[in-house]
């Protein structure tokens, strides 16, 4: 889009804006959004309770507690749930605030990066502890 | 490149000049009524969860890292600073997750009328007190 005082394109900025929208996936990211925050209704919930059940419990209680391929499999859920609704909601904050294109699609994707990092930490090592101890 | 949204800005006056749209006084201006807390809560609370999220994936490489790094991360989770911390996330979580329920409830279309609104609010905030409370009681009855 041109500068509003260079007067090379003849359409209206509302032309100009056309089809820039949501090119028919407009709804995702909050279709997204609310899907994982129905998975994470029973997920925190668990969450909760393992927190209160491994309180004092150890490295290595917490190595017998993922031992178990139901605890690491929901322990794992979490976390791919958890950090790709944690980027959803963190992508909604970046676009309200940060107005500059540029640095908008940076910011969205550092956030993404960082996101799927952790999330990937944080399997690895349910991985480790559920295998190796 | 100027933002999309610029486009939605321009309009015409009734004597036919174009000019920018006024912008709607907000946060500097209205009163502080209930709902915008919660609102603003909920997203403050989101962004306070991301310490919470990185704090669970800190907690799980450090017990699949070393008895050091383990016992560090506890005694840190044990300081005043450490269990207001906790505090803090389990209060952000609750509001967060109840407050979660309220928006989806909205996505189903219902609660929107003034008074519900007000009444759901005021329940999500003694929701997520009481829980708050509970989970801390549960963790001192299980220590």
């Amino acid at each position: 889009m041109t500068h509003p005082t260079a007067p090379s394109v003849m359409r209206s900025k509302l032309g100009q804006a056309r089809g820039l929208g949501s090119a028919k996936s407009g709804i995702h990211h909050w279709w997204a959004q609310k899907v994982t925050s129905f998975a994470l209704l029973p997920l925190t919930l668990w969450f909760i309770w393992s927190c209160i059940h491994l309180r004092g419990a150890g490295r290595a209680g917490v190595a017998h507690y993922m031992a178990n391929p139901l605890v690491s499999a929901l322990t794992i859920a979490l976390l791919a749930t958890t950090f790709h609704h944690l980027q959803l909601g963190l992508e909604a904050v970046v676009v309200d605030y940060v107005r500059e294109e540029k640095r908008k699609l940076a910011t969205i994707l550092t956030i993404k990066a960082i996101c799927t990092l952790f999330a990937l930490a944080g399997s690895i090592a349910v991985l480790k502890l559920a295998i190796t101890g | 490149m100027l933002d999309t949204r610029e486009a939605l800005m321009v309009a015409r006056t009734s004597d036919g000049r174009t000019v920018r749209r006024p912008v709607s006084p907000h946060l500097q201006v209205y009163k502080l009524h209930m709902l915008m807390v919660l609102s603003g809560s909920h997203r403050i609370t989101g962004v306070a969860l991301a310490g919470g999220a990185v704090l669970m994936v800190w907690f799980l490489v450090a017990a699949a890292s070393s008895d050091a790094a383990f016992n560090w991360l506890v005694w840190l989770l044990g300081t005043p600073i450490g269990l207001l911390a906790l505090f803090g996330w389990t209060g952000s979580l609750w509001y967060h997750f109840c407050n979660g329920i309220r928006h989806l409830a909205w996505d189903f279309g219902y609660g929107f009328e003034m008074d519900q609104l007000y009444a759901s609010g005021k329940l999500v905030l003694a929701a997520a007190a009481v829980l708050t409370l509970v989970t801390w009681v549960a963790v001192f009855v299980a220590g």
